[in-house]
């Protein structure tokens, strides 16, 4: 056993662990939100020239001059994808935003008023969240009549929940906490309390939940879509273009499928590393170096 | 002289009584023991001096006038666990500065670090943060201060030499202190009078 022993010294290994938490934190911000600017900026350079029907490059695989290769109609699927994913963005930010909203003056309601407006809206909570999210996301898009509307109407009344929770949760626990008390105590008013003590924590709360809820928004207009309730299809949306593909699978031409997808997964991972890392920033226990 | 009298106290409606009935009075410059085992009520009888709590029955006077409902409570209570008592998302100096302004001076008898100003409160250990609870206690506008299980976690150094600078302010400024602690030698050194509450 002698000879492990004498095995030499293992190479020194420079690894992620040489720059500290903080760096690492916002490192990773600037990531995401370099990927996401790039996705946005390549789909404005590109502009719409590549979605036009060109038939004598239909269903090439990706090359130099396709990336994602082409469609039946010759379209450049790159560009598509891209286009796509700038309605996709556009749809998620109005859906999370209405979304966020709504359960930001839910949760404080529950949490400010108690009493019965607490009890209905905790069982109202309850009982979106015991719904399938799809079946439920189904309804309202068809209630709204499909469409743009639909998909952010759908969308923003499904997913208000969580936040309307978390904010609920954290403005009680805020209103019996000892140093708030002691505030008060200490000759501060209710709106101080509320700008400076109530406020920073609710703050971080509402940002990090509505860019949390950005990949659920993205991924549900994809999957309303691809169904055919969602988006028209004559839209460069991610869903019709998953929705189209699925025709052409057998035939072989699987990156019609593969790129876009690989694309709508990149995109929103980037928007969950970027809340969960904001999330760290924003707290002073992770925040450090 | 801060008096309270016949209070009466339970948490829910039809729910065992915490309090039933105690009164106490502490003068001004008079350091008063409260004893009592676990859960007989000492830290809700705290509260309801410190104006936390509203008394079922009974009243809570403060040289004879009921405690301001508003502006800053010359009846300052230290709480036992100073974590719970601090905004975790607060640098120190503003946590020291919610309330006034401290002087250099209490700063350094309380053994407070130029240093731990700048720094949030989860880098600081349960003794050091208590020494910020009770700088925050000691206002120039503070009359009387009931320190709640207020040395219970730290070790013996850090108690004496806390409650060495507290009753020195007491003594000068003329406060009345009551000493909430079922620590029966604690009580014994501090205070001029022990007051115990019943078992109900």
């Amino acid at each position: 056993m002698a000879s492990v022993s004498l095995k030499r010294a293992p190479k020194r290994v420079v690894t992620f662990d040489v720059f500290n938490r903080r760096v690492r934190t916002l490192g990773m911000i600037a990531f995401s939100v370099a990927v996401l600017a790039v996705m946005m900026l390549l789909a404005q350079v590109l502009g719409v020239d590549g979605l036009q029907t060109r038939l004598d490059v239909r269903n090439q695989p990706p090359s130099w001059a396709n990336p994602f290769g082409t469609d039946w109609l010759g379209r450049d699927m790159f560009t598509r994808t891209l286009q796509g994913l700038t309605i996709s963005l556009r749809v998620g930010l109005i859906a999370s935003a209405l979304s966020a909203v709504l359960g930001l003056l839910v949760g404080l309601a529950a949490a400010t008023l108690g009493g019965w407006v607490d009890a209905a809206i905790t069982w109202l909570i309850d009982l979106f969240m015991s719904l399938p999210h799809m079946v439920a996301l189904i309804l309202i898009a068809f209630v709204f009549g499909g469409g743009v509307n639909g998909v952010i109407a759908s969308v923003a009344l499904t997913h208000w929940t969580g936040l309307a929770r978390v904010i609920r949760a954290e403005v009680l626990q805020l209103k019996t906490a000892d140093y708030v008390q002691l505030s008060a105590r200490f000759g501060h008013s209710k709106m101080w309390i509320a700008r400076h003590h109530l406020l920073p924590h609710l703050f971080p709360q509402f940002v990090v939940g509505l860019l949390l809820l950005f990949p659920h928004a993205i991924l549900h207009e994809a999957g309303i879509t691809f169904i055919g309730i969602g988006l028209s299809p004559h839209q460069p949306a991610v869903g019709v273009i998953l929705s189209e593909s699925m025709r052409h699978l057998s035939t072989g031409y699987w990156w019609l499928a593969v790129l876009p997808g690989l694309a709508l997964l990149v995109m929103v991972k980037s928007f969950d590393a970027l809340g969960e890392n904001l999330r760290a920033l924003l707290d002073p226990r992770t925040a450090q170096e | 002289m801060l008096k309270a009298e016949q209070i009466s106290f339970r948490y829910t409606h039809n729910g065992p009584w915490i309090l039933r009935d105690v009164s106490l009075a502490i003068e001004a410059g008079e350091v008063v023991g409260l004893s009592a085992p676990s859960g007989r009520g000492k830290t809700t009888l705290g509260k309801i001096l410190a104006g936390y709590l509203p008394p079922l029955t009974g009243r809570v006077s403060l040289n004879g006038a009921p405690l301001p409902k508003s502006g800053y409570c010359p009846v300052q209570l230290i709480f036992q666990h100073p974590e719970l008592a601090i905004n975790p998302r607060w640098r120190m100096k503003r946590v020291l500065e919610e309330a006034f302004v401290p002087s250099a001076e209490l700063l350094r008898d309380l053994g407070i670090e130029a240093g731990w100003l700048n720094r949030w409160p989860h880098e600081l250990s349960g003794g050091e943060l208590q020494r910020f609870a009770v700088a925050r206690a000691l206002g120039p506008a503070t009359r009387y201060v009931i320190a709640d299980e207020m040395t219970t976690m730290l070790d013996a150094n850090t108690q004496a030499h806390i409650w060495q600078v507290v009753l020195d302010h007491v003594r000068r400024r003329k406060l009345g202190l009551l000493v909430v602690s079922h620590d029966a030698a604690l009580l014994g050194r501090l205070c001029t009078q022990i007051i115990s509450l019943p078992h109900l």
